[in-house]
């Protein structure tokens, strides 16, 4: 695993911008005093002209925004954190931008716990709920850079609102980019299973690939699934999955209060009722650490999963 | 301007603030006062000042409109509707399910509205980004919005006027309606807003201040934002909220109330004689 790449997706972000600028004049890319963090530096380097730093002022930051994509003229992806696009924004994303359905893509980075040492308060895990709960908006989050760089490419081509999170830290790149195809509101199969499903997104999709590794030692066939983008949620593959293996496993890094787990529960609960056990921070707020320390501490990780992998097919 | 055109305008003006006490009566809730404070900024920017075409509402490079206060939006459908924009039987569809014209402005189903709007505070960062990506886009259409005095209570303008001046947006043109009151009262003495015009100046916006129900002064206002190439400006119009209708003229009490049938007919009894003087 040693030489396996790694890149943090807020970098994919920027570095996806840039290329994306240079095919689509009608990109402009907004951010909040946060460009070398949110890695809009990369773009603004390269288009200047097309980079606008709104300043400390989220909530301006999106109506402008909703305003650049009302003019009909420029397809904005407006940046910062997630937990101020999804937090302090939230209104403005409601009103401004998906009552109208406003073609302005939202670049949330810093997502979860894996911020690290700048604690809970810049540790957003509530935006998939939050987000979710808005009708028409869409919320896709990568697993790595490969997909990180697709969903950019997807969000762009997509006529309306798309809230797109990204994480801090540096995560394997777990696809190939010559082969990747993305498609929105399209789980993937990373690893097909038989006895319990793994329902994972963003960085979680590789711990549900370790877990996998693990169980399949023990005997345990684990399918893994990407659930990159968590509205509109892949119903049809969560069912398919819920019939074919009958006991599932959610893993995000998010609360397990309305995320990813919340949403497939929805799914499976009206459709096919299975047991669906949820990883994720067990809705306490996050703490200063090392980014990958936290996740263990939070029981994130593999291990955790595994076990949350046998009590699911116990209670088949 | 000459006498003809101020009273076409008057008359215009008096028209739309009829249309907005049908829309409310017919509607039995809404708000009419802070609507007809802006009838004359309205009937004076729409048909003197904005260039579109009712025709082709979506078209490129209109000038755009963003009612950043937006629940006095009867006073917006009703330019929209005097100008030709949809049928004016519309209007007693208002805030009617299943009508074309909601509560606060819908720019997905109604015909020449640029922006939702309606949470205060909202509207004008909309009004930026358009304004701005006119600038992007090499376009020269000019972007107009409208504030209420209470509202500018709302932090998210100051946001935005900020960022208007950073971006040298002089394409964009701010009317603050300062009719003194807000629904719990006086503006000064629910939150004190006072002084605007210092607050936008030292925001670096251009400030002029006109009555806002005299159309000499709002022909000097607008042609003063017009000749502004540097920064963005803030017309700060004095105005008389609940304008032309005597009982609700100064009542914070019709900031969001209906007129029942008595009342009604008062209104549009004060709005017809203001008709028959313009004519006579």
């Amino acid at each position: 695993m040693a030489d396996v790449k790694k890149i943090a997706t807020r970098e994919s972000y920027g570095n996806a911008l840039a290329e994306l600028g240079e095919k689509a004049a009608n990109v402009v890319v907004l951010d909040a005093d946060l460009s070398g963090a949110t890695k809009t530096s990369v773009f603004a380097k390269k288009f200047p002209e097309r980079f606008i730093d709104c300043g400390i002022a989220e909530g301006n930051m999106i109506g402008v925004a909703a305003g650049l994509a009302a003019s009909g003229l420029c397809v904005p992806f407006a940046s910062t954190f997630a937990m101020f696009a999804s937090g302090r924004a939230f209104e403005q994303v409601r009103n401004s931008v998906c009552y109208p359905h406003l073609n302005v893509k939202i670049g949330a980075t810093h997502g979860g716990v894996s911020v690290g040492e700048d604690g809970a308060t810049h540790q957003c895990i509530e935006d998939f709920a939050t987000m979710r709960v808005i009708p028409g908006m869409t919320v896709i989050c990568p697993a790595d850079d490969t997909e990180a760089r697709a969903a950019v490419f997807a969000a762009y081509e997509y006529e309306g609102p798309v809230y797109l999170r990204f994480g801090r830290s540096a995560v394997p790149v777990v696809y190939d980019p010559e082969t990747f195809k993305f498609e929105i509101g399209k789980g993937i199969v990373v690893r097909d299973g038989t006895d319990v499903t793994l329902i994972a997104c963003g960085l979680e999709v590789n711990e549900a690939l370790k877990a996998a590794d693990i169980l399949a030692e023990e005997g345990v066939s684990a399918a893994v699934i990407d659930m990159h983008t968590i509205k509109p949620l892949d119903k049809e593959l969560v069912l398919e999955y819920a019939k074919k293996t009958g006991a599932i496993v959610t893993c995000e890094e998010h609360n397990v209060v309305g995320g990813l787990g919340a949403a497939v529960a929805e799914c499976t609960a009206e459709e096919c009722p299975v047991p669906v056990l949820k990883i994720g921070v067990q809705d306490v707020f996050g703490k200063s650490g090392n980014g990958n320390e936290l996740l263990d501490k939070f029981g994130l990780t593999a291990p955790f999963i595994v076990e949350k992998a046998k009590a699911a097919i116990a209670k088949k | 301007m000459d006498n003809k055109e101020k009273k076409e305008l008057q008359l215009l003006a008096n028209d739309m603030r009829k249309d907005v006490i049908n829309e409310v009566y017919s509607a039995q809730s809404g708000h009419p006062g802070g609507s007809l404070s802006i009838c004359d900024t309205l009937a004076y920017l729409y048909s003197k000042v904005m260039k579109i075409d009712p025709k082709n509402p979506k078209w490129e490079d209109r000038d755009r409109f963003v009612l950043s206060k937006g629940h006095t939006c009867p006073a917006l459908y009703a330019a929209l509707a005097e100008m030709g924009y949809f049928p004016k039987e519309e209007l007693l569809g208002f805030r009617k399910y299943g009508r074309m014209l909601q509560g606060h402005p819908d720019m997905k189903g109604i015909p020449g509205v640029d922006m939702s709007s309606g949470s205060l505070g909202q509207g004008i960062s909309a009004a930026v980004g358009m304004a701005l990506a006119a600038k992007l886009a090499g376009k020269d259409y000019r972007v107009y919005t409208v504030l209420g005095d209470g509202e500018i209570e709302e932090g998210q303008v100051w946001e935005a006027a900020m960022c208007a001046h950073h971006n040298n947006l002089s394409n964009l043109t701010a009317i603050v309606d300062n009719n003194g009151l807000q629904i719990d009262g006086d503006i000064e003495d629910v939150a004190g807003p006072y002084p605007i015009p210092e607050k936008f100046e030292a925001f670096g916006w251009k400030v002029i201040l006109a009555d806002a129900h005299d159309f000499d002064s709002l022909e000097a206002a607008f042609n003063e934002a017009l000749a502004e190439k540097e920064k963005p400006t803030v017309i700060i119009q004095k105005s008389v909220k609940g304008k032309g209708v005597s009982f609700m003229e100064n009542s914070a009490g019709w900031h969001g109330k209906a007129p029942n049938e008595e009342q009604y007919n008062t209104a549009m009894a004060d709005l017809e004689a203001v008709r028959k003087g313009l004519e006579a």
